[in-house]
């Protein structure tokens, strides 16, 4: 079986998010990048499912060389070889472009990626992936089980769950479910230094959109705080004054 | 020129998320002096379809065919994509849904269209630029796009937008569409949903708890609590991972982002990364025994104490709240 994962460099979760350039970049002095973690449960279940020699696993980013830290975390969590875009990403559909153009004759069985990065939340690769691979997608998966040339899934809907077959080639975005995450151990680590990393060149995609500026929320005021023996103010003030109950 | 707005079914059924949708779509409409074209695929009560003229669309296309009965993204995407082109929309708005997410981008690519995800508000069409505000960094941000492509597919959040009831009785057209064979590869085996629940994405009103509660057994009063007040029920990562709660519940970074009414956070010590998926709701309550715990500082309203002591009260207190209303 072969299988790709597509990976993004993000900031840490616990990251402070701040702007520069008059708000138009996000700012990423001090900013400690990872592997995005929902792209982790992906390479971790296509590690699970190439386990004893069963296929192999090859992670890719679209990104400038700052982001080999995380490929080679991605080697070392067991990736067979990575392969780099080399190219700052303006947009989802740009990501999308350039891995379909990577991918289209590789011959893959199986194109996993995160449901979304934890920076622009886009939810947008897999299933642009699917279209302009002309391979089915589905977004937001929670289990995946392969059956010889097929997969089952359980796709997340509002209140519950949608269980699919589907036939290989496809794309799936995975979401907390689908493995546990795996950490790299010290032999992983040492042979990630090793593994094939290759770098190719961007193909030239049209932006069709760019941020122009980010902000922050605005400031709560200070919590109301109610006594704790009398707990029904609470539920007066939701009512009366808050007026959301 | 027009704009389209594909209205998601439940089992035959528009929800509020859906009103919405149609109710921005509307507004876009208006701001480029053009109509509102819904399409819906499924089967669907004519009197329902008709009844979205209500929220602002002026035709309602109805695809109701064998094949097209379940939701398969592939080719729910073309039929959309088809009836864009044939409509003549530069503008598809949809709901920003868990099918809407796998929806989007499939058409987006069909109609060479820029693709923005999880919108909270209307577009900015002054001087014939196109931007608009959608979350960013997990709630932590905003981040305003500028769309330079002629085309653009929108899917809003759920209760970001108000519902917008004047509009009279919409024209039902059937709509016919040519599928490829490709289309179907998805075979959907099981559908499992409880209906009797109200849907955390969808919901107005949120009570979540987290590991402050001890174990799965202390869960009764949440859900009473939830049930009271016809809210939808929430966990932190620690309490889904330790399968206290379904994985279905677990928000923050890396679960649901939530942007409901209000939000109200027991035994939740309110980690960045819980805070990342929530910190958009309107009203957030945290009940926590710790008078330090980070979560009162991004609270509206707190109260200092155990939740076993306090929940069964606010039990009591929501139910005198009813009787009396
Ligand atoms: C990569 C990454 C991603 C993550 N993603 C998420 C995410 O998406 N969502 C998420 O929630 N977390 C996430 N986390 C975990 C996060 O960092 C916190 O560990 C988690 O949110 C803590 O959950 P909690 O508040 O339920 O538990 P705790 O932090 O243990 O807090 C329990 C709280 O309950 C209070 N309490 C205890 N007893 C009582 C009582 N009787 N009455 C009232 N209050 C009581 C305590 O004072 C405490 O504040 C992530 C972490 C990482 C590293």
């Amino acid at each position: 079986m072969k299988i790709l994962v597509c990976i993004s460099n993000v900031p840490d979760t616990t990251t402070k998010i701040t702007f520069t350039n008059d708000n138009s970049d996000f700012n990423e002095a001090g900013v400690q990048f990872v592997l995005n973690p929902y792209d982790e449960i992906a390479l971790s279940r296509a590690i699970e499912l190439t386990e004893n020699g069963n296929g192999t696993v090859t992670v890719i980013n679209v990104g400038e060389a700052s982001t080999e830290p995380t490929i080679r975390k991605a080697l070392a969590i067991g990736a067979t070889d990575a392969v780099r875009i080399n190219a700052k990403p303006t947009d989802a559909y740009f990501v999308a472009k350039q891995i379909a153009n990577y991918a289209k004759d590789q011959s893959f069985d199986l194109i996993l990626a995160g449901r979304e990065s934890i920076d622009y939340n886009g939810a947008q690769v897999t299933a642009m992936l699917g279209e302009l691979l002309d391979i089915p997608s589905v977004s937001i998966i929670k289990k995946l089980d392969v059956d010889g040339d097929k997969a089952t899934v359980e796709r997340e809907i509002e209140g519950g769950k949608e269980i699919i077959t589907i036939p290989f080639p496809f794309v799936a975005g995975t979401a907390e479910g689908v493995a546990e995450w795996k950490i790299p151990n010290m032999r992983g680590i040492m042979s990630a230094r090793t593994k094939p990393l290759a770098v190719l060149e961007a193909i030239e995609v049209k932006s069709l959109s760019k941020i122009v500026k980010f902000e922050t929320p605005a400031p709560r005021g200070t919590v109301k705080l109610v006594d704790a023996a009398e707990p029904e103010k609470l539920i007066e003030l939701l009512h009366s004054e808050a007026k959301v109950i | 020129m027009s704009v389209l707005v594909y209205v998601e079914n439940a089992e035959g059924k528009f929800k509020k998320s859906i009103f919405e949708a149609v109710s921005y779509a509307k507004t876009i409409a208006t701001q480029l002096n053009t109509s509102l074209t819904a399409i819906s695929i499924g089967d669907v009560a004519s009197a329902e379809l008709e009844n979205l003229g209500k929220y602002g669309a002026s035709k309602v296309l109805n695809v109701n065919n064998e094949k097209l009965k379940s939701f398969i993204n592939q080719a729910y995407a073309s039929v959309i994509a088809e009836a864009a082109k044939k409509e003549n929309a530069n503008v598809v708005v949809l709901s920003n849904s868990f099918s809407g997410k796998g929806l989007a981008p499939r058409i987006g690519v069909k109609l060479d269209a820029a693709v923005i995800s999880g919108a909270i508000e209307l577009p900015n069409t002054d001087g014939g630029s196109f931007t608009i505000k959608r979350t960013a960094f997990s709630s932590k941000a905003f981040a305003t796009v500028e769309v330079t492509a002629e085309n653009k597919v929108i899917s809003l959040t759920p209760n970001s937008y108000k519902v917008v009831e004047d509009g009279g009785s919409a024209n039902v057209e059937v709509f016919t569409s040519e599928n490829k064979d490709s289309d179907f590869k998805t075979i959907i085996k099981e559908i499992v949903r409880a209906t009797d629940k109200v849907s955390l994405p969808d919901a107005e009103l949120v009570v979540s708890a987290g590991r402050g509660l001890k174990g799965p057994e202390n869960w009764g009063m949440i859900e009473e609590l939830a049930n009271l007040l016809g809210a939808a029920t929430a966990c932190s990562k620690p309490v889904s991972d330790a399968d206290w709660r379904p994985h279905s519940e677990h928000v923050g970074q890396t679960g649901i982002a939530i942007s409901p009414n209000l939000y109200i956070a027991i035994g939740i010590s309110g980690a960045i990364q819980h805070l990342a998926g929530v910190s958009s709701s309107k009203v957030i309550v945290v009940i926590n025994k710790d008078p330090e715990a980070p979560f009162f500082k991004v609270a509206d309203y707190g109260i200092v104490g155990d939740a076993f002591e306090v929940v069964p009260k606010l039990i009591e207190a929501v139910k005198s709240l009813k009787a009396n209303s």
